[in-house]
């Protein structure tokens, strides 16, 4: 079953983003912040990274660009969770390698759903 | 596939006053701020906005977005962060707060508050720069036809894969729209010696029957690959069927929930895999295996059970739960550090360690392995002390959580006066128990405001003074002894002593030629009833006076003491106990009967010395402890208990203090000191006057708790019901000799 790692520091979004994952039968695996997130990318086989943007210490923007810098995550799909569904942040995401986004606030049907686009 | 998320709501909610927390401490700050101020005020807020939304808030969602653009206005410097943003933010915090705990409290709240802050944020965010946007673009809705046909032309870009995006998984998420026929075409695939297998070289000719899919919902599959591809997408009419276009292509009928691809592309593609280097070669197989099987079942199995997972917490932080809590923003939970729990875990493993030692002692035990035994014991009596203070460091938490209202209590309450008010903060991290904290807030309050209200003078007066016009509050908390004490200093007039002493004696609490030392002067302050404000302020002054701060504090096992130096300031000592939960006491005999005294209140234990007994007229009792008389109390006269020693001459007597005063409790036998967990009588049986509580001993035996200021009332009262039966007899004595 695919593993997810969610990152984003709202405890409560996270334990939301998870529980539905697992749920469904996926495999999750959850940081508080970019740096962390980047962390614990790097020690497993993850198929899909859902992150916050606005986060402490490491943003899921610059997450995004490092984890596309791994040969690793060179083509895994990573999800940007946001508010912002303005022009600019999605083109910041994409230019940081980002697979897409998923505008806040979803709800559980609507996040398995759109996940189902890059990860089976 | 419905989910409950209502049982994330307690998180969200103990999440949302921690922003709101730092949202207001920063708010504060921001004169001395930098851009990582605001930015972590903005992420507080976004935090609080987005779960608002995902829990159902909406309310709170729409207020908060209102906040949130104008941070992201300010955030991004395109506004000025002005006094006015900064009064207009504080008061949004005020709202969103009362609005979470209206959900917390399942209660109702009063919308006027939150209504004249939005119009405020409104005019602000009208005045100010441009609107962020926000929303979703919202398709125009489009009449509903039945049996559509939509033709559509799917050109990805080379490196489409190389975000992640998989074609193959969005023709799947089309398929949820309706029947689905994918046609690969393979005309720009390069030889075999060119192919950069990172890249993607086919497009896709797509036909979707549907009976209600609207161009809308297609778009919203290719939402994240639209700025990388050329996609077409054409309504045909229900009779046309997709002309072929390509010689390459070959409709092909298809079993639900496949995806075929025509065999060539499949041939070509993966066969020159094996020549890209490694690092590669897992993720080209990715990206391309997948053009090469048709995909079976992509559903993701459901698993059947949806029993809620442990939610897992953030590595600085887990959450415990107790027993549930009564009281406003008491969530009934508490978080503790990681390091906390570790040690709990390390102590318990020890334990076991100790515990399986002795068992193996116990298997065949004789008298040569005592020693061991003793060993073994003297082992368990560390862990279990480790262990319980381990536990009760779990229930304590630093004490900014009290302190960190302050900053905006003094804010508010500086422009309330006029008055120039700097607040130090010192000792923010000293760790109290929780229910102690949450008790002590309200006097605390009561004391900052009483140094903010008496305590600081006007600006003109302190220059006057030959003083700075900035007045200085100082909030300290440090551990001494056993307890902690909490400081609230200021640099204001001082009390005056004359003035304490003029309405003291107004009140009728000291006669007026009682002398007294600055102290007890000082001390009046907290008898009831008695306030010098000149006029009521409503700050403080409100009938609620410092005897009640003193009532509580002394409720909680504390007590307060004051300093002051006309002129220089004022300094309010708090005393606490560490915790309520546990208490070191001293174990004392009676009869049969064994009671704890709180070690606290022990001021010395002594055997009675027959010539330092005075008697004086009645039953009462007085010892000579150096310059003191101690009235003595027998405890088997107390609680009506028979007793070894009926009398003083060479008792043990346990002298005890509270409020001030001391006395002497008379008993049979000091027995050893140790630490009691505190029971309540109130919550097992009744309360019961001269008892603060039980205690379970070692043996299994219940031993009551003294509670040593109540002792000291009801021996004053007998004291005074004996005077007045002593008075009377008297009387009558006299109207006999008259008669």
């Amino acid at each position: 079953m695919a593993k997810v790692l969610v990152v984003d520091d709202s405890n409560s979004i996270r334990d939301m983003v998870s529980f539905t994952l697992k749920a469904a039968g996926y495999e999750t695996v959850e940081a508080a912040n970019g740096q962390e997130g980047l962390t614990k990318a790097q020690s497993g086989n993850i198929d899909l990274v859902i992150t916050d943007v606005n986060m402490p210490i490491m943003d899921g923007i610059t997450l995004c660009q490092e984890l596309r810098k791994l040969p690793a995550f060179k083509f895994t799909p990573i999800l940007m969770l946001t508010t912002e569904s303005s022009v600019d942040m999605k083109q910041r995401g994409k230019a940081a390698g980002a697979t897409g986004w998923l505008v806040k606030p979803f709800n559980p049907e609507k996040l398995l759903a759109t996940i189902k686009r890059v990860i089976r | 596939m419905s989910l409950d998320l209502s049982q994330f709501i307690p998180t969200f909610l103990e999440e949302s006053f921690e922003g709101l927390e730092l949202m207001e401490s920063s708010l504060l700050n921001l004169e001395h701020g930098d851009d990582e101020t605001i930015n972590s005020i903005f992420r507080a807020a976004h935090s609080i906005k987005g779960g608002a939304g995902t829990f159902g808030f909406g309310h709170v969602t729409d207020f908060t977005h209102l906040v949130e653009t104008l941070l992201d206005e300010m955030r991004d410097g395109r506004r000025e962060i002005k006094n006015e943003e900064v009064e207009v933010l504080l008061a949004s915090v005020d709202c969103i707060r009362l609005m979470i705990e209206a959900i917390q409290n399942d209660d109702d709240y009063d919308p006027s508050s939150i209504e004249e802050t939005s119009e405020r944020l409104s005019i602000l965010l009208a005045n100010g720069e441009d609107n962020a946007s926000d929303g979703k673009s919202v398709a125009a809705d489009e009449p509903m036809l039945l049996g559509k046909i939509w033709q559509i032309t799917f050109i990805p870009e080379h490196h489409l894969v190389q975000t992640g995006n998989d074609p193959l998984l969005l023709f799947n998420a089309l398929e949820d729209l309706g029947e689905l026929i994918v046609l690969a075409k393979t005309e720009q695939l390069p030889s075999i010696t060119e192919i950069d297998v990172e890249e993607l070289y086919i497009h896709w000719q797509l036909t979707l029957m549907s009976d209600n899919a609207s161009e809308a919902d297609i778009r919203e599959v290719f939402e994240w690959v639209e700025d990388e591809c050329e996609l077409d997408i054409n309504l045909l009419s229900d009779d046309t069927p997709a002309p072929p276009s390509s010689v390459d292509e070959q409709p092909v009928n298809k079993a639900p929930n496949t995806i075929t691809v025509d065999s060539e592309t499949i041939e070509e593609l993966p066969s020159h895999l094996n020549e890209a280097d490694v690092a590669l070669e897992q993720a080209a197989s990715k990206a391309l295996a997948e053009q090469e099987v048709a995909a079976e079942n992509n559903a993701p199995a459901q698993s059947s059970s949806s029993q809620p997972t442990q939610a897992t917490k953030p590595a600085a932080k887990t959450q415990t739960s107790k027993t549930p809590a009564k009281g406003k923003g008491d969530t009934g939970s508490i978080r503790v550090g990681v390091d906390k729990v570790d040690s709990l875990i390390n102590l318990v493993g020890e334990l076991v360690i100790t515990q399986s030692m002795l068992s193996e002692l116990g298997n065949d035990f004789d008298l040569s392995k005592v020693e061991k035994l003793t060993a073994g014991l003297e082992q368990l009596l560390q862990n279990t002390k480790e262990l319980q203070e381990s536990v009760m460091r779990i229930r304590m938490l630093p004490i900014s959580f009290a302190f960190n209202r302050f900053p905006r209590l003094i804010h508010d309450l500086a422009k309330k006066t006029g008055k120039d008010i700097e607040l130090i903060i010192n000792g923010e991290n000293t760790e109290l128990d929780k229910t102690v904290m949450e008790q002590i807030g309200d006097p605390l309050v009561h004391l900052v405001r009483n140094a903010v209200d008496h305590g600081i003078e006007p600006a003109d007066k302190r220059l006057a003074a030959g003083k700075s016009a900035q007045g200085t509050i100082w909030l300290d908390a440090y551990h001494q002894g056993g307890s902690i004490v909490i400081e609230i200093k200021d640099d204001g007039g001082g009390i005056n002593r004359e003035a304490v002493f003029n309405k003291a004696l107004e009140k009728g609490l000291i006669d007026a030629n009682a002398s007294l030392t600055d102290q007890q002067v000082f001390d009046l302050i907290f008898e009831p009833g008695f306030s010098t404000a000149q006029a009521v302020s409503d700050i403080s002054g409100r009938g609620v006076g410092m005897d009640v701060v003193k009532k509580n504090i002394q409720a909680l096992g504390g007590r307060i003491q004051v300093d002051s130096v006309p002129g220089e300031g004022s300094t309010f000592k708090v005393y606490l106990p560490l915790t309520l939960a546990i208490l070191d006491g001293q174990l004392v005999k009676v009869g049969d009967e064994v009671f704890v005294v709180p070690l606290i209140t022990i001021v010395e234990s002594l055997q009675a010395k027959a010539d330092l007994i005075n008697r004086v007229s009645g039953d009462m009792v007085l010892y000579r402890l150096r310059e003191d008389n101690v009235p003595v109390i027998p405890i088997f006269e107390l609680f009506n208990l028979p007793a070894e020693h009926q009398t003083v001459d060479n008792a043990l007597m346990v002298v005890v203090e509270a409020d001030g005063q001391k006395v002497g409790l008379m008993v049979d036998d000091l027995l050893a000191q140790q630490q009691v967990v505190i029971k309540s009588l109130k919550d097992n049986y009744q309360d019961v006057a001269g008892i603060s509580g039980a205690t379970i001993l070692g043996d299994g035996s219940v031993a009551m708790i003294l509670d040593i200021p109540g002792i000291i009332s009801m021996a004053q009262k007998i004291a005074a019901e004996k005077q007045a039966e002593r008075i009377a007899n008297y009387s009558k004595a006299l109207e006999g000799a008259v008669n």
